[in-house]
């Protein structure tokens, strides 16, 4: 049943697209089939899809462990943006040596990145009792700001003719490429292996089992003398770690220089990505795939028929919406029943 | 020096005025029990529809009317899901600020880039004539005003009048109000009603009088800082008035640092709302048993009858 409700959501979302399309005075079925099937017809698309698929998967994984522990880290794009910063700093330095070293470093520099932005909310948390919802999406504010004071400034390419980006990575610092002829790179590799670690410490470790409890209730948590403490650190990191990654992947990656808006709102797409998938690695996996179709599907209605990019959110907030909705008549058999008279005066 | 002061408090009670109106409206919202932390997608709804209102009549009145009504219908989806269907209310509110913040951007769109130009009311002409006050009441919209007084509603409202006690209570203790008859759903839906209301408000105050200018993250995370302001201000209108200006004076320190030429990068100065946010949230929360007595007792806890 739990796998019920995001099925019907997306049907409700395509159907909520199809109403878009005969609003836009387009005949609904096949445009609806087109913006399905067109992205990923050949292989580049699949490869187009597999590549904005892969940084959702990965910060979908790190957020779902501090979710399935009731720790709301709602900070994902920021710790994207400090995987960017870190991972970005170690390239745009150490890049044009070439070592076999800088590819590492900075997958290992950007987790740490995305860790450290993580852990200011994880810390405020537990030491001050601080909300972390708000820290955390607080920090994504301030890491645009670093960013873009980065690119804007220090970063700026000389030769970029004012434009606010960075030098062109150097080939050292980029992403092996997995399939010839397409972008398809190793960030692919990077939310696979999320996808197996986040099983096996979700579902096969006594870390994740004590994970599960506090979130199920913090009270049987405490009381088994699991530390509600360490979930929200292992939470906030985890998400820290993967965002961060997934940042470095998108300048290593499809983008190949620094921009000062390097994501496209994956940080909060992968919210999305989380529920939708059940907190559940496989299920993120898979959602995680149709949540980068609807990104290729707004591309191509924005190119297509000129609608605005804000298409890709509006359906991905609908999806997460319709979600939201279908849980409750899943989880709940709702009745009707008509209010008690007696009490109204008393009210008054 | 009464001139180099006037700027700076006119300047601080305008950066202020969404997060008072915001504030209170959460404010209330959850002093009945109910979390909606979707206050910055039904800010971004009430900008764009005010803004759209104000391109099409030139009637800021209006534009305001039509961000309220837009932003409660959002604020009428929350209650449906989050009250009545008893859905966690916090992913419910994250819902729908993403879904608010998207379809703002969509609908905003063909606005991107216009520049409105509202006339100064006559209210405001005639206010500058005051004495002592003048010089200030002159340059601010009537909007502020009624901010103001909707403080002093909120306060009355809350304290004084028994509908305010039962709302108190309703968010205390719902079990005790359904107990005593009190309707605990209704009195959840109508202060989640007011709160999508005044957070549309202070939407139309950014978009329409405060930047006059249409661009995407127009709101730039004023909805959160207004839920965080709540918290700050234990739950106390009084506190949640004055975090207001307090936050206004932190908007507008960025732009009295940049003409005084202190040179401090301005990316620096745009995060210091947000890292005074943090700090202050830090400040309150830490001391555990305050917290624990501020706090409406049933906040972000669904409540149903039969249970």
């Amino acid at each position: 049943m739990v796998w019920l409700s995001p099925v019907i959501a997306l049907t409700l979302t395509a159907l909520m697209a199809m109403i878009v399309f005969a609003a836009a005075g387009l005949n609904p079925l096949s445009s609806l089939a087109t913006f399905i099937l067109a992205p990923v017809a050949d292989l580049y698309g699949v490869a187009e899809l597999l590549i904005k698929a892969a940084p959702l998967v990965l910060i979908g994984i790190g957020l779902s462990v501090g979710y399935r522990a009731g720790v709301w880290n709602i900070g994902g794009e920021g710790q994207l943006i400090l995987g960017v910063i870190f991972g970005g700093y170690i390239a745009l330095h150490f890049g044009t040596d070439g070592g076999v070293w800088v590819l590492p470093a900075m997958v290992i520099a950007a987790a740490m990145g995305g860790m450290l932005w993580a852990a200011v909310p994880a810390l405020l948390r537990t030491r001050f009792n601080a909300s972390e919802i708000l820290v955390s999406l607080m920090m994504n504010y301030i890491a645009q700001l670093w960013l873009s004071w980065l690119v804007f400034g220090a970063w700026r390419d000389p030769a970029g003719f004012n434009f606010p980006q960075s030098q062109p990575l150097a080939p050292g610092a980029l992403f092996p490429i997995l399939i010839e002829g397409t972008r398809a790179n190793a960030s692919i590799i990077f939310a696979l292996l999320a996808v197996i670690l986040g099983w096996v410490l979700m579902n096969r470790s006594f870390v994740g089992f004590q994970l599960r409890v506090t979130g199920l209730s913090e009270g049987a948590a405490r009381y088994a003398g699991f530390s509600t403490h360490r979930a929200v650190w292992i939470g906030m990191l985890a998400g820290g770690a993967t965002a961060g990654i997934a940042g470095v992947g998108e300048i290593a990656g499809p983008l190949g220089q620094i921009f000062p808006t390097a994501s496209p709102g994956y940080g909060y797409a992968a919210i999305i990505v989380a529920f939708l998938g059940r907190l559940n690695p496989v299920g993120i996996l898979f959602s995680g795939l149709l949540m980068a179709l609807i990104y290729l599907s707004g591309d191509l209605a924005q190119m297509s028929l000129g609608m605005p990019s804000a298409i890709t959110g509006l359906l991905q907030s609908l999806l997460l919406f319709f979600l939201l909705t279908a849980d409750v008549f899943i989880q709940y058999r709702l009745r009707y029943t008509a209010p008690a008279r007696a009490t109204e005066g008393a009210a008054a | 020096m009464i001139e180099q002061v006037i700027p700076l408090v006119v300047a601080t009670l305008v950066a202020g005025t969404p997060l008072v109106y915001a504030g209170l409206g959460e404010l209330v919202t959850e002093r009945a029990g109910v979390l909606n932390m979707g206050v910055e997608g039904m800010m971004v709804i009430g900008a764009i529809a005010a803004f759209a209102v104000t391109q099409a009549t030139g009637n800021v009145w209006l534009a305001v009317l039509a961000a309220m009504v837009a932003a409660m219908a959002l604020s009428v989806l929350f209650a449906v899901l989050a009250i009545s269907f008893r859905a966690n209310q916090v992913a419910v509110g994250l819902a729908l600020t993403i879904f608010g913040t998207s379809l703002g951007s969509y609908l905003g769109k063909p606005y991107v880039g216009m520049a409105l130009v509202v006339e100064p009311s006559a209210l405001m002409q005639a206010a500058a004539r005051l004495p002592l006050l003048g010089p200030i009441l002159g340059q601010l919209h009537p909007l502020v005003w009624l901010s103001w007084l909707l403080f002093a509603a909120v306060w009355y409202f809350l304290y004084r009048t028994r509908r305010g006690l039962v709302l108190r209570a309703v968010g205390e203790s719902p079990t005790s109000a359904h107990a005593i008859g009190y309707p605990v759903q209704r009195i959840r839906y109508f202060a989640t009603l007011f709160g999508g209301a005044m957070a549309g408000v202070a939407g139309a105050y950014v978009s329409v009088l405060y930047t006059g200018l249409w661009t995407e993250g127009l709101i730039a995370g004023r909805g959160w800082i207004a839920v965080a302001l709540v918290v700050f201000a234990t739950w106390r209108p009084g506190r949640c008035f004055a975090g207001a200006y307090l936050f206004g004076g932190a908007t507008m320190a960025q732009l009295f640092a940049q003409s005084a030429g202190i040179g401090l990068p301005s990316e620096l100065m745009s995060a210091l709302p947000y890292i005074a946010t943090i700090v202050v949230l830090v400040l309150i929360s830490r001391n555990a048993t305050v917290m624990r007595l501020s706090v409406p007792a049933s906040l972000g806890k669904p409540f149903s009858a039969r249970a």
